[in-house]
């Protein structure tokens, strides 16, 4: 599998290291009034389509950033992949 | 105390010099380390100080830079390695500091690599058997961490052949791997 790393371009998957959903990003404030409920919807509750994921992949053994793979799990399919730091910018989560 | 006497990472008292078939591996002791990381929002005023004070540039991702008497690469978003002439700026992370100041955070690095030149007339064969990169497509100036031989290492690719930094501390297991590739083309 080749995964298209948006700086260095197509990268073998073996470089990588996967982590999980990529709703890991948008982690709850711990201070909030209904954090329990919250917390265990982020850790606990994911859906599971067959068809396209967005997962958090590491580029451990590369450059050591953390992507954003867009893939489907049906056809096999890596339909993007972006930096995480992006994501979490557009999302008004890093500056 | 001072008559200390430094030895290579293969532990010989001279660095390695091989040559398989056409491929020569050679191991290059003579570069001192530093990894330059860019602290936030200051990228502008990095490659200012770098241009000003070093007259080199910031490469671009995947990318080296060469510009005699340093080579600097690109390690990872905001991430650079540059190399210095051992015996006379063997305290390169210091120099960069002291010119960067609080634009950049700067670490040692000299002493946790081993570095092996490889140069022959076509290397593309060699690299297939060692790593996952697409060798053949890479030119002149490309530099990218890649793993070889299960080993986290740089591969710099200039017009002289190609160079490997692999941990120090495995570098038996590095040069053993690149001499089976070599072995196995030759």
């Amino acid at each position: 599998m080749l995964i298209p790393h948006p700086l260095l371009g197509l990268r073998d998957a073996a470089e990588f290291t996967y982590l999980g959903d990529a709703a890991l990003i948008e982690r709850p404030e711990g201070d909030i009034e209904n954090a329990q409920d919250v917390f265990h919807n982020y850790l606990f509750l994911r859906d599971n389509p067959a068809g396209e994921h967005r997962e958090l992949w590491f580029h451990e053994q590369g450059d050591r950033s953390w992507l954003v793979v867009t893939r489907n799990t049906v056809t096999h399919e890596i339909i993007k992949a972006e930096l995480a730091r992006d994501v979490a910018i557009q999302k008004g989560r890093s500056t | 105390m001072t008559d200390l006497t430094a030895i290579p990472p293969l532990g010989g008292t001279q660095p390695l010099v091989e040559k398989i078939g056409d491929i020569g591996i050679v191991e290059v002791i003579d570069r001192a380390l530093a990894s330059i990381a860019v602290r936030a929002g200051q990228d502008a005023a990095l490659s200012e100080l770098m241009a000003s004070k070093f007259e080199i540039g910031l490469p671009e991702a995947g990318q080296c830079l060469e510009t005699k008497p340093s080579r600097i690469w690109w390690m990872g978003p905001g991430q650079w390695m540059m190399d210095g002439d051992h015996d006379s700026r063997e305290d390169l992370a210091a120099e960069l500091k002291a010119a960067l100041g609080d634009v950049a955070s700067v670490t040692e690095q000299t002493d946790g690599w081993c570095r092996f030149d490889v140069s022959g007339s076509d290397l593309s064969e060699m690299f297939a058997r060692l790593c996952g990169l697409d060798f053949a497509a890479l030119k002149s100036g490309a530099a990218t961490r890649t793993l070889l031989h299960h080993q986290g290492c740089f591969v710099i690719l200039s017009e002289l052949g190609a160079s490997v930094l692999g941990p120090r501390s495995s570098a038996g297991s590095l040069h053993h791997a690149l001499v089976a590739a070599a072995k196995s083309v030759a």
